[in-house]
This record gives C-alpha cells, sequence and structure tokens, in this order.
C-alpha cells in the first residue's frame, strides 16, 4: 500500500481527517 | 503586565506560528517538487546550498518562539490545558499537544536528519538517503498535525470556542 504522505494530496486528506477525528472527540468530550 | 502576557504574547505567539508552519508548507508545497526538478537539470545545489540552510533556520527557532510564547501564554493554566483537567481548555489543550508534537518533530527528527543531508553533519551515502526520507516523512506528518493544530488554535477562545464546540 502507498505511503499517503508521499503525495500533497494525501497528506492533507490525512490532515482533513484528522481534524474532523479529533473536532468530533472534543466536542463529545465537551458536551456540545 | 496582562498587556505584556495576552497582548505582545499572543502577537509574538502568532506571528512565529506563521514563520513556521508557512515555512513547514513552503518546504512541502514549494521545495520538495522543485527539488526533485532542479536534481533533474542540475540546479540542485543553488537550492541546498543557498535556500535551505536558511530556510531551515528560521524554520527551526521560529518553532522555539512559538512554543514557548505559547507556554507563557497558558501561563499557570498549562496543566489544566495538557491534563484536560477544565472543560473549556480541551480544545487549546489539543492544539498545545498537537503544536508540542510538532515542535519535538523537528528538533528530533527533522532537523538531526537535515543536517546529514545538508553536510553539517557526517554521514554516508546511505545514511544520507536514509535522512532525506526520514525528514522527509517527519515534515510530511508536521503538515498533517498542523491542520487540527491551527483548527484547535483559532478555535480555542470564548467566543469562537461556543460557537465551534457548543460549550
Amino acid at each position: 500500500m502507498k505511503n499517503p504522505l508521499d503525495s500533497l494530496a494525501g497528506t492533507v486528506l490525512c490532515g482533513l481527517a484528522l481534524t474532523a477525528v479529533l473536532f468530533y472527540l472534543v466536542r463529545t468530550l465537551m458536551g456540545g | 503586565m496582562e498587556f505584556l502576557h495576552y497582548g505582545i504574547g499572543r502577537w509574538l505567539h502568532i506571528m512565529s506560528g506563521v514563520m513556521w508552519v508557512g515555512l513547514l508548507y513552503y518546504f512541502n508545497f514549494v521545495q520538495a517538487d522543485a527539488m526533485k526538478q532542479a536534481q533533474a537539470d542540475g540546479t540542485a545545489a543553488g537550492i541546498s546550498k543557498h535556500v535551505a540552510p536558511r530556510a531551515l533556520l528560521y524554520f527551526r527557532w521560529a518553532a522555539v518562539v512559538t512554543w514557548l510564547a505559547g507556554m507563557w501564554l497558558l501561563g499557570d493554566k498549562v496543566d489544566e490545558a495538557f491534563l484536560f483537567r477544565e472543560r473549556a481548555y480541551i480544545p487549546i489543550g489539543v492544539g498545545a499537544w498537537l503544536g508540542t508534537i510538532m515542535f519535538v518533530n523537528v528538533w528530533a527528527i527533522i532537523w538531526p536528519n537535515q543536517r546529514k543531508i545538508l553536510g553539517l553533519a557526517p554521514a554516508s551515502d546511505d545514511e544520507k538517503a536514509r535522512a532525506r526520507r526520514v525528514a522527509f516523512l517527519a515534515s510530511r506528518l508536521n503538515v498533517v498535525l498542523s491542520m487540527p493544530m491551527i483548527f484547535f488554535m483559532s478555535a480555542s477562545g470564548g467566543l469562537f470556542r461556543t460557537a465551534v464546540f457548543g460549550a
């Protein structure tokens, strides 16, 4: 499997996915 | 004193952060591809000799200023943020953790490997090739981490926190 960090698009997608996961996690933790 | 702490401190934190992350994006969005093309036409030495060392100098020291100014801004709330002790400090805590991981990544992985690549530290050709791959992936990882880091930093204060996290 190709490393997504080898391409800029893969890197940006990983960043967006991590942002979304952390956002929902923190929002849930904060009870919002 | 509050003006110095929150006015000048936050200004310094954001300014140095712009330089740090700006240069990180320069390396990943501009220099990495430019270097491949420059190697193909024999002009890579111009970048590796004159541009990269200067960019790395400002990059790694901007990281220091950003992190120190961030710690100064958190002040006595540093444990609330890093240990998620207070609900209101969770978003800035996540941002602070991501920024700290990025900071450690710069000084413990990217810079030592860049020293080998640029010939500032002794390394064989094999070690240089490995250093190039490690520094590249560490730098790309910092781009990934920078995205949620900036999101949480910018959404952690008062009005913004309430609007984004509902609490």
